[in-house]
C-alpha cells in the first residue's frame, strides 16, 4: 500500500469538466542507478494508471521509468451527475491499488 | 557534504553505469511505428516544458491539445536523450474533460522532447522542445 493524495474540487457542475490532481508516494526506481557498493537497484515503478468515473474511462496512462519519483498526474474530468472516481495503478510487481473518491455533482 | 573528490568518484561511477542513451533516430523509429502511413503534422498539440531545467530529476510537463477537429485517443511523450526514450502514453477516455495532461518527468541530459497527438480521425500531430538541463537525473545517488 503505499499513500495516495487525491484532490477534487468540492464544487462540480454537471458537464464542465473539472481537474482532478493526484500524488503518488513512490520512489519510481528507474533501474538505472547503482547502490554504494556498485550493485545495480533493481527498477520499481508504477507502470500503469487508469482513472475511471463510475466505470467509464477518463485517462488510461502507461508510465516508464522517465516519470518522476512521487508521480503527480493533473487531468480533467466531465461529470453529468455525482459519482465515484476509481484511481487505479499497477506497479512492476503486479501490486495494484485503487483509490476511491466520491464526486458531488451540483 | 560531500567531499568534491568523492563527489567526482560517484559522478564517474554513475556516467559509467549508464547504459548507452536513445538516439534521435530511436525515436523517430518509435514515432514510424506509432504513426505509421498516417500524416504527421506540426501543431496543434502543445508540449509546455521550461527551455532551462535546473534540476533534470522533476520536471513539471504539459501536454494539450487545443480544440481538436476530432477526438484526441492518446498522446505520447518521447525524451531523445534519455536511456529509455519513452516517458509516458496517455488515452484519453469517454468521461475526459479535455486532451490535457500534467505531469512531473526525468531528463538525463540536455535533449529534445516530442509528443505526438493521435486524433481519432487518424492524422497525428506533434510538438518537440530542446531544452538544457544543468544537473542531469543520473546524479541522483542512493
Amino acid at each position: 500500500m503505499v499513500r495516495v493524495l487525491v484532490n477534487v474540487p468540492k464544487q462540480i457542475a454537471a458537464n464542465a469538466p473539472f481537474d482532478v490532481k493526484v500524488l503518488i508516494s513512490h520512489p519510481m526506481e528507474s533501474g538505472q542507478r547503482r547502490d554504494q557498493l556498485g550493485q545495480a537497484i533493481p527498477r520499481d515503478i508504477i507502470n500503469h494508471f487508469i482513472c475511471t468515473l463510475d466505470g467509464e474511462t477518463v485517462l488510461d496512462a502507461d508510465f516508464f521509468p522517465a516519470i518522476a519519483a512521487n508521480p503527480f498526474l493533473s487531468f480533467s474530468v466531465v461529470a453529468e451527475k455525482s459519482g465515484t472516481l476509481a484511481l487505479t495503478f499497477t506497479d512492476d510487481h503486479g501490486v495494484t491499488q485503487t483509490e476511491l473518491v466520491a464526486i458531488t455533482v451540483t | 557534504m560531500i567531499l568534491p573528490r568523492r563527489r567526482l568518484v560517484l559522478l564517474a561511477a554513475c556516467c559509467a553505469v549508464s547504459p548507452a542513451v536513445a538516439t534521435p533516430a530511436d525515436v523517430a523509429a518509435l514515432i514510424q511505428v506509432l504513426v505509421g502511413d498516417a500524416p504527421l503534422k506540426d501543431g496543434l498539440i502543445h508540449l509546455d516544458l521550461p527551455v532551462m531545467v535546473e534540476n533534470g530529476n522533476s520536471v513539471a510537463m504539459t501536454v494539450s491539445v487545443a480544440d481538436p477537429p476530432s477526438p484526441v485517443e492518446a498522446i505520447h511523450v518521447f525524451a531523445e536523450g534519455n536511456p529509455l526514450p519513452l516517458v509516458a502514453v496517455f488515452r484519453f477516455g469517454p468521461r475526459s474533460g479535455a486532451p490535457r495532461v500534467t505531469t512531473r518527468m526525468r531528463l538525463a541530459t540536455s535533449q529534445t522532447v516530442i509528443a505526438i497527438a493521435k486524433l481519432r480521425d487518424g492524422t497525428c500531430w506533434r510538438d518537440s522542445i530542446d531544452l538544457l538541463v544543468t544537473l542531469a537525473a543520473c546524479i541522483d545517488q542512493a
